[in-house]
C-alpha cells in the first residue's frame, strides 16, 4: 500500500517500455517504491528498462502485453497482480503508458493504420485499465495513472486518430474514478504537453514542450495531492481550456493547422 | 448496523488516528460471540483482522479488500459487556469491545482503576492487548499485559479459547503485542488497583533543555509512579527544552473535598499544544510551543485522573487539526544507555525538513516476555508529524537507522510507514512469534494492511517476499 507519507511499494506499468511511464516510475522508485512490473509486447526490449530500475534499487518483473489484445488483458493483468505480490506487494500504482503516433497526416494514412492506434491507444487502455481497475478494487486500494495528452483536447488533422482515441481516454480516465468511488482505487488521468520522447523524437517540436521528467515531477505532485487531472507543464491547464472552447477558424490560425 | 453475518458487511473506508493511508474493507459488527466465528468463516482470500476504536495511528486496524471485524460500538452486546468486579481478586472481566474509558467509569466509583492507562481512554481491551500497551507508570507497572489475568480468544477456526499464562504461554504472550494476528480477543478478565481518589498530586518542572529534561525524567522516577515530558522540539536554541509531569494518585487525606461520586468533568483540563498543522508551519509550532513552555505553571497541583493519563481527550476529534493528509506519529524505544542515539535523534528532528508538532518522551521499565511487546527499559520519543510532506519518508526511515543500530525499535500502534527489513532488527523474537501465530494460523487467515506491509506473519512472508 502506498504508506502514510505516501510512498508507494510497488508499481505496475502497462508499456514498460515508454519513456513518460519509466521516468514515472524512477521517480517512485526514487522515493522509496521497491517492487516493479513492467509489461510490454516485445519483453525483451525491456531489458535495458529493467536493468536500469534494478540499478536504482527496484526489484523488477517482465511480462508480455500487448495492448491491440484486449481478450487477453484480464488474464495477463491477473498475473501482473500475481507477480507483484510475490515481488513486494499488492499493486499501489498502475501507470497506462502503452499508446502508439500516427506515422503519417490522416488523409494519407492507411485506413488500417489509423485503426490500430485506436485499438491500441483507446480500445486497450480500456480493458487494461478495467481489469486493473477490478484488481485493485478488490485488495482495496490503489491509484491508476492514465496516460492522456493535450491533443484529446481537442483533436486536430494531425495526429488525428491519435487524439481522438486520446479524447476517449480522457473520457474513460475521468469515468472510470467516478465508477470507482468508494472502492479505495482513483484514477488520475495525466494531459502532457508535447513531451520530448523518442516516440516524438523525429518529429517538430510543439509550443509548450516539455520532458519526461519534468511529466514524472508532476505526477508525482498530482499524487501527494490527490488531484484527479495532471497538467505538464502546469501552464497547459489553460491551453487546453481555450483550444477546447475555441471556435474553429480561430483554432485554426491559432495551430496554424492544416 | 450489520452483524457478523457478512451479507451484512458494510464496504468502508478505513484509515487509522493518523488518518493516512486508507483502505478499503468489508466490515462486520458482531453481536454475539457466534458472529465472530461465523466472520472468518466467510472471510475470503483477503482474511480478517478485528479493529476496536481505531486509535491505533497506522494501519494495524486496516485490511484492504478483506474483512474488518469491529468490535467497538455495538452497546450492550458480549463484546462490549463490563462484568461485576470481584472484590476479593481484585479483577474484573470486560468484553474485548469495552473501552477503557466505560471501564472507568463504571469501577472508580467504587475506588478501582485500571493499573495501565495510555495517552487515550479511547481505547478497547483487545486494542489494549493486541498493542500491550504502556501508560505513564510504565517504570513501576509494566504494560497492560502484566494485568491480564486471562483472555477468550476466538481463533480463525474451532471454538473460542481460553488463554491463560498456565494455560498457552506461548499464544498468550504472542497475542499480547501482537496486533491483531493470532485471533479476536472476544473477553479478558484484567487486575485492578485501589484508588482512594479521582485525583492525582501532579508535579510540574520546566527543563531547559533534553539533558535536563532527561535528567529530571530520571529523578521524577525514583519517587513517583508516574512521569511524562513534554518537549519542544520545534525550538532550534534549547532543543529539547520541556515540561516533565510527575504524578502521584492523591490519597483521600489530601484531597478531602473531593468524593470519588464527584464528575471529572467539574475540573478544568490542561491541554497540550495541539497546532492546527494545517494552517501553521515551523514559526507557528515555535511560536505555540514557546507560549506553552512559558505558561504559569504551579509546581503541585491536583488533577483527575482522565485529565492526566489522557489530556488530549479533552479534545476529541484533535486529529482532524491535521487537515486531510493527515498526521504520522514517530514513536521509538531506546534501551538505556543509548542516550547518545536520543539525543542525535532530537538533533536530526530537529533540523529535518518535516515539522515536529507534538513531542513526548518518557522513560520505560524493564520489558515484558512478549516477543513483541514494544516496551524495552530505556527511553520512548513519540513525535507527531503532518503527513504530505513527501520528505518525511525518507528522514523517518534514517531514524529507523539509528534506532535499530542501537537495539531500539519503532511501536506498531503507532506506525503507517515503516519498511519490512526493519521488523527482525528490532524485533530480534520474531520468529518465535511467527511459530505461534502459523501454529493457532496454519492456513494464514489473519492479516491486515499493517501485515502485508511489514511482513510479520509467516503467510505475508511468503506471499510477498
Ligand atoms: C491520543 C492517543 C494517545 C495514545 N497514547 C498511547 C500511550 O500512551 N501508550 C500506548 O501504548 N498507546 C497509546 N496510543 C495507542 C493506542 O493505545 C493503541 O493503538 C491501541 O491499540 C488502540 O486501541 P483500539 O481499541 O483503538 O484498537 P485499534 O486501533 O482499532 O486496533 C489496534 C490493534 O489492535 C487490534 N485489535 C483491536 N481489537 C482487537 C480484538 N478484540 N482482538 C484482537 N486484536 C484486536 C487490531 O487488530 C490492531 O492490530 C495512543 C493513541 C492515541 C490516539
Amino acid at each position: 500500500m502506498t504508506d502514510a507519507t505516501g510512498r508507494p511499494r510497488t508499481v505496475l506499468v502497462l508499456g514498460g517500455g515508454s519513456d513518460i511511464g519509466l521516468a514515472i516510475t524512477h521517480a517512485l522508485v526514487g522515493r522509496g517504491a521497491r517492487g516493479v512490473v513492467l509489461a510490454a509486447r516485445d519483453t525483451a526490449r525491456l531489458d535495458a528498462p529493467a536493468a536500469a530500475l534494478r540499478a536504482a534499487g527496484a526489484a523488477v518483473e517482465t511480462i508480455e502485453f500487448d495492448a491491440e489484445q484486449v481478450d487477453t488483458h484480464e488474464d495477463v493483468v491477473a498475473q501482473a497482480f500475481e507477480r507483484a505480490r510475490a515481488l513486494t506487494g499488492d499493486v499501489d500504482i498502475a501507470i497506462l503508458a502503452f499508446g502508439l503516433l500516427d506515422q503519417a497526416t490522416v488523409l494519407e494514412e492507411p485506413p488500417a493504420t489509423a485503426g490500430h492506434v485506436a485499438m491500441v491507444n483507446f480500445a486497450g487502455v480500456v480493458s487494461s485499465g478495467l481489469a486493473v481497475a477490478q484488481q485493485m478494487a478488490a485488495q482495496g486500494h490503489g491509484t491508476i495513472v492514465v496516460l492522456s495528452s493535450l491533443a484529446g483536447q481537442r483533436a486536430r488533422p494531425s495526429l488525428l486518430p491519435y487524439a481522438a482515441a486520446k479524447a476517449g481516454v480522457d473520457a474513460f480516465g475521468d469515468g472510470l474514478d467516478e465508477a470507482l468511488l468508494g472502492t479505495g482505487v482513483r484514477v488520475m488521468t495525466v494531459r502532457p504537453g508535447w513531451v520530448r520522447s523518442k516516440m516524438t523524437a523525429d518529429r517538430r517540436s510543439a509550443p509548450f514542450a516539455t520532458s519526461t521528467e519534468r511529466v514524472a515531477s508532476d505526477v508525482l505532485r498530482g499524487l501527494d495531492r490527490g488531484s484527479r487531472v495532471v497538467w505538464s507543464p502546469g501552464v497547459i491547464r489553460l491551453v487546453g481550456a481555450i483550444i477546447h472552447y475555441l471556435p474553429r477558424p480561430l483554432f485554426r490560425l491559432l495551430l496554424g493547422s492544416r | 448496523m450489520s452483524t457478523g453475518d457478512p451479507s451484512n458487511g458494510t464496504r468502508r473506508r478505513l484509515t487509522g488516528w493518523g488518518g493516512t493511508a486508507p483502505s478499503v474493507a468489508t466490515v462486520v459488527h458482531p453481536a454475539t460471540r457466534g458472529d465472530a466465528r461465523a466472520a472468518f468463516e466467510a472471510a475470503g482470500p483477503r482474511g480478517l483482522i478485528a479493529r476496536g476504536l481505531g486509535r491505533a495511528y497506522g494501519d494495524a486496524a486496516q485490511n484492504g479488500g478483506g474483512m474488518v471485524l469491529a468490535t467497538a460500538g455495538l452497546n450492550g452486546t458480549a463484546l462490549t459487556a463490563i462484568g461485576p468486579i470481584d472484590g476479593p481478586r481484585a479483577t474484573i472481566t470486560v468484553g474485548g469491545g469495552a473501552s477503557l474509558e466505560a471501564i472507568q467509569r463504571a469501577v472508580l466509583r467504587t475506588g478501582w482503576s485500571l493499573p495501565v492507562l495510555p495517552g487515550t481512554r479511547h481505547v478497547t481491551i483487545g486494542g489494549a492487548i493486541a498493542s500491550d500497551v504502556h501508560g505513564k507508570n510504565h517504570h513501576v507497572d509494566g504494560s497492560f499485559g502484566a494485568h491480564v489475568e486471562a483472555f477468550t480468544l476466538q481463533p480463525p477456526a474451532g471454538d473460542p479459547i481460553v488463554v491463560t499464562r498456565a494455560s498457552d504461554a506461548a499464544l498468550f504472550e504472542a497475542t499480547t503485542g501482537g496486533m491483531g494476528l493470532t485471533g479476536v480477543v472476544l473477553a479478558a478478565t484484567l487486575r485492578l488497583m485501589k484508588v482512594e481518589t479521582r485525583l492525582m498530586r501532579v508535579h510540574n518542572q520546566r527543563t531547559a533543555d533534553l539533558d535536563a529534561t532527561m535528567r529530571a525524567l530520571v529523578e521524577a522516577d525514583a519517587t513517583h509512579r508516574y512521569s511524562v515530558a513534554w518537549l519542544d522540539l520545534a525550538s532550534t536554541r534549547a532543543r529539547g527544552r520541556g515540561i516533565v509531569t510527575a504524578a502521584d494518585h492523591a490519597r483521600a487525606a489530601e484531597a478531602p473535598a473531593v468524593g470519588l461520586l464527584d464528575e471529572p468533568s467539574l475540573w478544568r483540563a490542561t491541554v497540550p499544544p495541539v497546532v492546527p498543522m494545517n494552517l501553521v508551519r515551523r514559526a507557528g509550532v515555535s511560536l505555540f510551543n514557546a507560549a506553552w513552555f512559558r505558561r504559569p505553571l504551579p509546581s503541585e497541583a491536583l488533577a483527575p485522573i482522565e485529565s492526566y493519563m489522557a489530556p488530549l481527550d479533552a479534545l476529541g476529534a484533535w486529529n482532524r487539526l491535521y487537515g486531510p493528509r493527515g498526521l504520522v506519529q514517530y514513536q521509538c524505544a531506546l534501551p538505556a544507555g543509548e542516550e547518545a542515539v536520543l539525543r542525535a535523534i532530537v538533533e536530526a528532528i530537529t533540523h529535518a525538513p518535516a515539522v515536529p508538532a507534538l513531542s513526548v518522551l518518557k522513560r520505560f521499565g524493564p520489558g515484558n516476555g512478549a516477543p513483541l511487546s514494544f516496551p524495552i527499559e530505556g527511553w520512548t520519543l513519540a513525535v507527531d508529524f503532518p503527513a504530505g510532506d513527501p520528505a518525511l519518508g525518507a528522514s523517518l526511515d534514517t531514524l529507523d537507522e539509528h534506532v535499530a543500530a542501537a537495539g531500539g525499535r519503532v511501536y506498531f500502534a503507532k506506525d503507517a510507514r515503516m519498511r519490512a527489513e526493519m521488523v527482525p532488527l528490532m524485533y530480534p523474537r520474531i520468529d518465535e512469534w511467527r511459530a505461534t501465530q502459523a501454529r493457532i494460523d496454519p492456513a494464514g487467515v489473519l492479516t491486515s494492511d499493517l501485515d502485508r506491509r511489514l511482513h510479520l506473519t509467516a503467510a505475508s512472508t511468503r506471499s510477498a517476499r
